[in-house]
């Protein structure tokens, strides 16, 4: 197992075999976030029971929760990301990086916009600047700055590493995130979903959610993969293998 | 379907507009997740292996 895993961490390290592997991975990914986003938006917009406290408005959660759940996640895989090019010095975790940063923040992005107008028919207001909110826009802003980071540095070695270190500064941020509802008196509701618990829900109301979730991991994987594979590309233009595969087409 | 008729589905008990709504933005954000990207990486190797044929003309 633990040298099965030294070998992929090496040959992830190199961006030929990263780009040949990444091809065959490509159609998995695309298939099963069509698959599963089809299948969950279909069974949450119209199958799932309405909630008996907040109407049909509780369906928003099917597009709200996922895109909330990845913003975080996305950022940690940035921010280990981050790690593996300090410590380890391997350049393709910066072109995962640089490749994270931009699905991260159209995810929070979704979550913050599909919230707010959750909020209006639930709270009655668009925003509050209570602690989950603001904790969710620091994390929108997080994201943009690592990619502002990323268009103001050069040379490319200098910006990886600037935004490797805002990436890891940042994750203080996402336990704020994740206790905030629990910390400090909201009006955002706490999680309703755990992952060691049995949820409090019928199945008909959280398997689209489990389907959506999945969905939107599937298709973080076909988006980072096609900006990581461009990136990989842009930056081996040079190298043997890239004047190989492009040469007569 | 949890609704009795297409009307309800698209009315949501008074909540249509913000239910539909959020899907249709979250649609079009993720559609143009995918869709920027690949564009992108098309235009890439477009650009590249033209770069690399003209190189190949110079150096002959």
């Amino acid at each position: 197992m633990w040298n099965w895993l030294k070998t992929l961490y090496h040959r992830l390290g190199s961006p030929k075999w990263f780009y040949q592997i990444t091809s065959k991975w490509l159609p998995w990914f695309v298939g099963s976030s069509l698959l599963l986003l089809g299948l969950g938006l279909v069974l949450g917009l119209a199958y799932a029971p309405m909630d008996y406290q907040q109407g049909n408005s509780f369906r928003i959660m099917y597009v709200h929760v996922p895109a909330a759940f990845l913003a975080q996640s996305v950022y940690m895989m940035m921010a280990v990301a981050g790690i593996v090019l300090l410590v380890w010095k391997m350049k393709m975790a910066d072109v995962v990086a640089q490749a994270l940063a931009p699905i991260g923040a159209i995810m929070t992005f979704i979550s913050l916009v599909t919230g707010a107008i959750w909020g209006m028919p639930t709270w009655g207001t668009w925003w509050m600047w209570d602690a989950r909110l603001t904790s969710m826009l620091i994390l929108f802003f997080l994201y943009l700055g690592v990619m502002a980071l990323r268009e103001a540095l050069s040379p490319q070695e200098t910006a990886a590493k600037a935004c490797a270190l805002l990436a890891i500064v940042g994750v203080i941020n996402i336990p704020i995130i994740k206790y905030s509802v629990d910390w400090w008196y909201t009006l955002h509701q706490p999680a309703s979903i755990k992952l060691t618990e049995k949820p409090a829900m019928p199945a008909s109301m959280y398997l689209p959610l489990l389907f959506m979730v999945l969905g939107f991991y599937a298709l973080l994987g076909w988006s980072v993969l096609l900006r990581a594979r461009a990136e990989v590309l842009r930056r081996e233009a040079k190298s043997g293998w890239v004047r190989e595969l492009l040469k007569d087409k | 379907m949890y609704f009795d008729s297409l009307s309800d589905l698209i009315n949501m008990g008074g909540h249509g507009l913000y239910v539909w709504s959020s899907y249709a933005i979250t649609l079009v954000l993720l559609t143009s997740s995918i869709l920027l990207p690949w564009l992108n990486l098309k235009r890439t190797r477009k650009q590249l292996s033209r770069q690399i044929a003209r190189e190949a003309a110079n150096s002959r």
